[in-house]
């Protein structure tokens, strides 16, 4: 457990050793104001309700969250240390764990920081607290599973722009997943079974219910079950592949 | 027991049989150097025993700690700086070493005290707080090495530990090596043999991922044909001198006659198997009336048997 934090604390640290971190806060931030204030136009809309706010975060966790997680593996097998590291007392779960957590905390703080929205709808009227707790709670969980899927794309490769890659690539492919569109063009010949767990499995009807307001523990298990499944397959991809 | 021991590891990267059923011991109080050309699979079987890959077959024990099923155990009484030296660039020395302690279970005060005391042993008190990426190979070298000391660990595993180090600072790490040596076991891979002769006690001949010597360096230098040949110095010119006369001695199996450019001859004898021929050679020549400037008697050349080694087992493969 000690192992796990020692690896946090340096991941966290990491992140704010250079301008990077920085630059990616500011964007996250810009990109949300942008969004929802220009092209969702939360004022004209006047209602107090962070609805079209939460609407845009599956697109920009998209291509921003696999560039927190490109770094994670890919930069320790670009530079050896994966050897260092790997040979020290600690289990490959209790290492992925810290980065894993490290990069999850960073992406809560500049989520966190976007709460002047919050204070924007309270003073548009009186939105239910509750209901953008939640958001809140379903968007950072969402979070978490587009970085499980960049950690284990990263412990791919030792190259950081392919890990970045794949790894927007398999977000899509969950996002889309949830899709009208798409759902359509499975409609014409795949049977409603293989319709419902196509959809099932897109990171957009799960959230678009906790967006919602409601709390639903099919959705937490659905989250918390793909970030679980995602940190195994990186652990098998980093225990088979070590040393290449 | 003994501190490191192995048996028939064996590792397999797809098609490449990297390392084909290594079995050998080390004790306490030694000094193991891991010779072998190029791609013979030292760095292979460092990596097994540090649990960094894990063997295809046969296993390993770390002072009695197998390295399969006990894992974390064998790494906590090991140290170890890997081939390229990796360490985290874009820390400082003081806040990788401290990386390094806690993760090694350190915590509070003990962690500045080990740190302190590794920052001395590897001289790196000038670039404390120097981010390593900014640092000369050489320092980093020593961060890498500090990094396998701060837990004073009875087993050493160095892959090259010397490469890009300047003479002295080579110097230094051979002598610091040398003085950890009485309570440690320490493996260490090179391809500088002198390095050997310096600092090991034993040596182990790899090639083609197998071992083909297991000795001392001097025993291994037994098999040097220069071993015991005597270099004669004479102050005559060619002319006075006949090299001849040495072959007749008991002892000699032949004599060669090395150019110098002086006004002197230089000779080098070599001997029979086993024969001790300075003496004689200095008699025979006092006797003939030659003065002797210089003689000196040959321990062998390890690049020589290293050579002679590798070479036969690649023509026999
Ligand atoms: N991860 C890997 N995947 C595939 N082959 C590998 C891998 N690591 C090593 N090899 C192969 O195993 C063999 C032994 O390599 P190893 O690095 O152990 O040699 P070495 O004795 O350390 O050589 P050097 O003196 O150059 O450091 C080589 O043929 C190498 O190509
Ligand atoms: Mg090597």
């Amino acid at each position: 457990m000690s192992n796990t934090w020692s690896i946090f604390k340096r991941e966290l640290k990491g992140y704010f050793a250079t301008p990077v971190a920085y630059v990616f806060i500011v964007i996250f931030l810009f990109l949300n104001g942008l969004f929802t204030f220009q092209v969702s136009r939360i004022f004209e809309r006047g209602q107090a309700s962070l609805d079209v706010f939460f609407n845009w975060h599956p697109w920009l966790y998209l291509f921003l969250i696999p560039a927190v997680a490109m770094r994670l593996w890919a930069e320790e097998r670009r530079s050896g240390t994966i050897e260092l590291l790997l040979t020290l007392p600690v289990s490959v779960v209790q290492a992925i764990a810290g980065k894993f957590l490290a990069a999850w905390i960073f992406v809560g703080m500049a989520l966190a920081l976007t709460f002047p929205t919050v204070l924007t709808v309270m003073y548009l009227g009186q939105p239910d607290m509750g209901i953008i707790a939640v958001g809140y709670l379903g968007s950072f969980l969402m979070a978490g599973a587009y970085l499980s899927i960049g950690i284990c794309m990263s412990a791919l490769t030792k190259n950081q722009v392919v890990s970045f890659i794949l790894a927007v690539v398999i977000c899509l492919l969950f996002i889309l997943a949830g899709f009208d569109v798409v759902l359509e063009a499975f409609n014409a010949w795949a049977p409603a079974w293989m319709m419902d767990a196509i959809a099932s499995v897109s990171f957009l009807t799960h959230f678009q219910s906790i967006q919602r307001g409601v709390l639903d523990l099919a959705d937490m298990v659905f989250f918390a079950s793909l970030i679980l499944g995602w940190l195994y397959a990186c652990g098998l991809i980093l225990d088979i592949k070590k040393a290449q | 027991m003994s501190m490191i021991e192995t048996n028939k590891l064996r590792k397999v990267f797809g098609p490449i049989e990297a390392v084909k059923g290594v079995s050998f011991r080390v004790e306490k109080g030694e000094v193991l150097g891991f010779l072998g050309p190029n791609g013979a699979g030292k760095s292979t079987v460092m990596r097994m025993l540090t649990c960094f890959l894990t063997p295809t077959s046969g296993t390993a024990t770390i002072g009695g700690h197998d390295i399969l099923n006990d894992s974390m155990a064998a790494r906590r009484l090991t140290g170890y700086v890997p081939e390229s030296n990796p360490v985290y660039g874009d820390m400082t020395t003081i806040g990788f070493l401290r990386f390094i302690a806690e993760m090694r279970g350190y915590h509070g005060k003990e962690i500045d005290e080990r740190v302190d005391r590794a920052v001395e042993m590897c001289w790196l008190g000038d670039v404390r707080s120097q981010i390593i990426e900014t640092l000369s190979k050489g320092f980093r070298r020593r961060v890498g090495l500090a990094q396998s000391l701060l837990h004073d660990p009875p087993v050493l595993i160095l892959d090259e530990p010397t490469d890009g180090l300047d003479p002295n600072q080579k110097h230094e790490v051979r002598s610091l090596i040398r003085r950890m040596s009485a309570d440690k076991s320490i493996v260490i891979s090179t391809h500088i043999l002198e390095e050997v002769e310096a600092v090991c006690s034993r040596a182990i001949i790899i090639s083609n991922g197998r071992i083909l010597e297991d000795k001392t360096p001097t025993d291994l230098k037994i098999r040097s044909r220069r071993h015991g040949a005597v270099n004669l110095v004479l102050a005559h010119g060619d002319g006075s001198i006949d090299p001849a006369a040495f072959r007749n001695l008991a002892g000699v199996r032949e004599v060669e006659k090395v150019t110098a450019g002086d006004n002197r001859t230089h000779l080098t004898l070599f001997p029979k198997p086993g024969a001790a021929i300075c003496g004689d050679a200095i008699g025979l020549a006092v006797e003939k009336g030659w003065q002797v400037v210089d003689a000196r008697v040959e321990s062998g050349d390890l690049n020589e048997v290293f050579r002679d080694i590798t070479t036969r087992e690649g023509e026999r493969t």
